[in-house]
């Protein structure tokens, strides 16, 4: 800093030619980075939103025709993609419920004297790093109706998970939560000891019971920390793919993102799925606002 | 109060005890049952009741990389499973051999693919993770006009759903013919893997005290200097954590995989689904290409342990 000082006021000086100024530095560290990602993650975008205004097809070589906004008008009315999106929403709810619970109960079971704590957390933090292809792979496995360990552990017979269109939804779902709970549980875990041992020990002077230093003391301060949990794991679970895909072919877990896939590299429906893609995109956008919201919030304290 | 411990309070210790070893239970059963299917001879993976106890053999990963797995035709399983595994053979109707190449064993694609995911996953972390040291130092030690706004772009980027990009990707590595090569994976992965690995440096090194530089810059070292010199050092620890995550990241990745590669650069997550294929599938087969992935993310998350949390949530939370 102070040598950045002399060489401003005195720019003949032998601090000012030493080396580059910091300016230049961040520059050069900054830039790059920044021109990567508007390169790759930016430009493209653009590039589809384009192509969202036409017919395009990239399976034929017929030229695109621009067709304004009909791709996002029958986008908007289809029932189809409308049935998408709800199976979206019940699957966003469904498992990031579960994983919460799940996970907000391991950490109050973990947040105690436990042997080996450090061990078992690890252990339990194993699925969530797994990829999510291949644990979609070997549950496929786990729930064969005729052989799966689930129904055997479970005792119930020959119960289709997969095939039951009623059924494979929550399948897919309940995979998700034995993958992300451990994420849910890490969160809590660090909101759950940066609780102030000493409200704990007042109220347990002013006989207060358990269930109200619970909601008074406990949840109040876990807050914001599961909040991040929760937004984060929606924004994952919205964008669901790989496992589902993977695991299901029914129509009934047709996610948004196994739709987007199947029109734009099964149907070849280039122009339509880049203005798909674009009502998906606007979605993801508000919700990472919320969670960079709650991310300052966290830092903040 | 600390050291009185009621009787109410030993029962509850003593069922949290109880409730974390089923959970723990539950948790590591499916990563236990692919891995013990990984080491089962085939008429013991989908017995019922299970097969607990066996004595393991390494077939399922010598058919994992020889050709002889790749059999599509539905074929009976105790032909299948009479004929030695390194003759090639083609079925008939799944009864009968019609060619059989004594002593003919060819490699199977998994190799290729382990090698494709290995490739592609350290040079794409490399990459994100030197350039995100440098950005995040630059966001870290310098003032930068809307910087909070450059931070958000900067993570709103791996927010997109990856087939979101994968649709103007596509068209584009068509165009250029980046199509199916490790280059083509390699520059989506570091974009992917960038913003993450800026926002977790940026906590690492706003943790370095700056008048550790600045007593270096006194004694005479550029900035330059003092960034390789004194922070990097410093931020080992931190660059090695994102190092590992973004390499875990990329190797788990699905869905560019199956979008922008269909053989020479794909790696494994597309293609250990795709040998289910028709037919009769060979679940020790399966599992012992599972198990081979998964093994090296399950060393890195042991690692890792102390650093999970952070990574998790892009470095807002330190422990």
């Amino acid at each position: 800093m102070a040598l950045s000082v002399i060489a401003r006021l005195d720019p003949g000086s032998r601090a000012a030619k030493r080396g580059m100024s910091d300016l230049a530095i961040r520059n050069l560290f900054i830039i790059p980075t920044i021109t990567f990602l508007i390169v790759f993650n930016i430009f493209p975008l653009l590039y589809s939103l384009g192509y969202s205004f036409t017919d395009f097809r990239a399976s034929t070589n017929a030229p695109a025709k621009f067709v304004g906004l009909d791709n996002y008008k029958f986008l908007l009315n289809d029932e189809f993609i409308w049935r998408n999106f709800t199976i979206t929403a019940k699957y966003v709810i469904i498992s990031v419920t579960g994983q919460v619970i799940v996970g907000f109960g391991m950490a109050m079971l973990l947040n105690r004297d436990i042997p080996l704590k450090g061990l078992i957390t690890t252990l339990l933090m194993l699925p969530m790093m797994l990829s999510m292809a291949v644990v979609g792979l070997f549950w496929k496995l786990l729930y064969d109706p005729s052989f799966g360990i689930i129904n055997y552990g479970l005792g119930l017979g020959k119960f289709e998970w997969l095939a039951d269109p009623d059924v494979a939804l929550y399948a897919v779902a309940l995979t998700d939560i034995w993958m992300w709970s451990p994420f849910v549980m890490l969160l809590s875990l660090a909101g759950l000891s940066a609780v102030p041992k000493h409200l704990y020990e007042a109220a347990e002077i002013d006989r207060a019971g358990s269930f109200y230093t619970f909601t008074r003391i406990t949840l109040p301060l876990v807050a914001p920390i599961l909040m991040i949990a929760i937004i984060f794991r929606t924004m994952e679970a919205f964008k669901t793919f790989d496992m589902a895909y993977i695991l299901s072919s029914q129509p009934t877990t047709e996610l948004i993102a196994i739709r987007l896939y199947k029109m734009a590299f099964l149907e070849w429906q280039t122009g339509q799925s880049s203005a798909f893609a674009y009502i998906v995109l606007i979605m993801v956008v508000a919700i990472t606002n919320l969670y960079v919201k709650y991310l300052n919030k966290v830092k903040e304290r | 109060m600390a050291g009185i411990r009621t009787r109410q309070e030993v029962f509850f210790n003593r069922a949290a005890i109880a409730g974390v070893m089923v959970a723990l239970f539950i948790m590591l059963v499916p990563i236990y049952w692919i891995t013990s299917t990984a080491f089962k001879p085939r008429n013991l993976a989908t017995t019922i009741p299970p097969t607990v106890i066996f004595t393991p053999e390494i077939s399922p990963f010598v058919k994992l990389f020889t050709k002889r797995s790749q059999l599509r035709d539905p074929v009976s399983q105790e032909i299948y499973d009479a004929a030695p595994w390194w003759e090639q053979m083609v079925f008939d109707g799944g009864q009968k051999v019609v060619r059989s190449n004594k002593g003919v064993v060819r490699r199977s694609g998994y190799g290729q693919r382990f090698v494709n995911s290995l490739i592609i996953a350290i040079t794409s972390t490399f990459l994100a993770v030197s350039m995100g040291t440098l950005t995040a130092y630059g966001f870290s030690r310098f003032k930068v006009k809307g910087e909070d706004d450059w931070m958000f772009f900067i993570l709103s980027t791996r927010m997109l759903p990856p087939v979101v990009v994968a649709i103007p990707m596509f068209l584009m590595y068509r165009l250029v013919g980046l199509h199916d090569t490790h280059i083509g994976l390699i520059i989506l992965y570091t974009a992917f893997n960038l913003s993450f690995s800026v926002w977790l440096m940026k906590g690492f090194i706003d943790e370095i005290p700056r008048e550790y530089e600045e007593a270096a810059l006194v004694d005479g070292y550029t900035r330059m200097q003092a960034f390789f010199k004194i922070v990097l050092p410093e931020a080992m620890t931190g660059i090695a954590a994102t190092a590992v995550f973004c390499f875990i990241t990329a190797w788990n990745e699905y869905a560019f995989a199956l979008i922008m590669t269909n053989r020479r650069a794909q790696t494994a997550p597309p293609f250990i689904p795709s040998q289910i294929g028709s037919g009769l599938p060979d679940w020790t087969v399966i599992a012992a290409g599972t198990f081979l992935f998964l093994l090296p993310v399950a060393i890195f998350t042991f690692l890792l342990r102390n650093h999970l949390l952070r990574g998790m949530s892009f470095g807002a939370i330190r422990k």
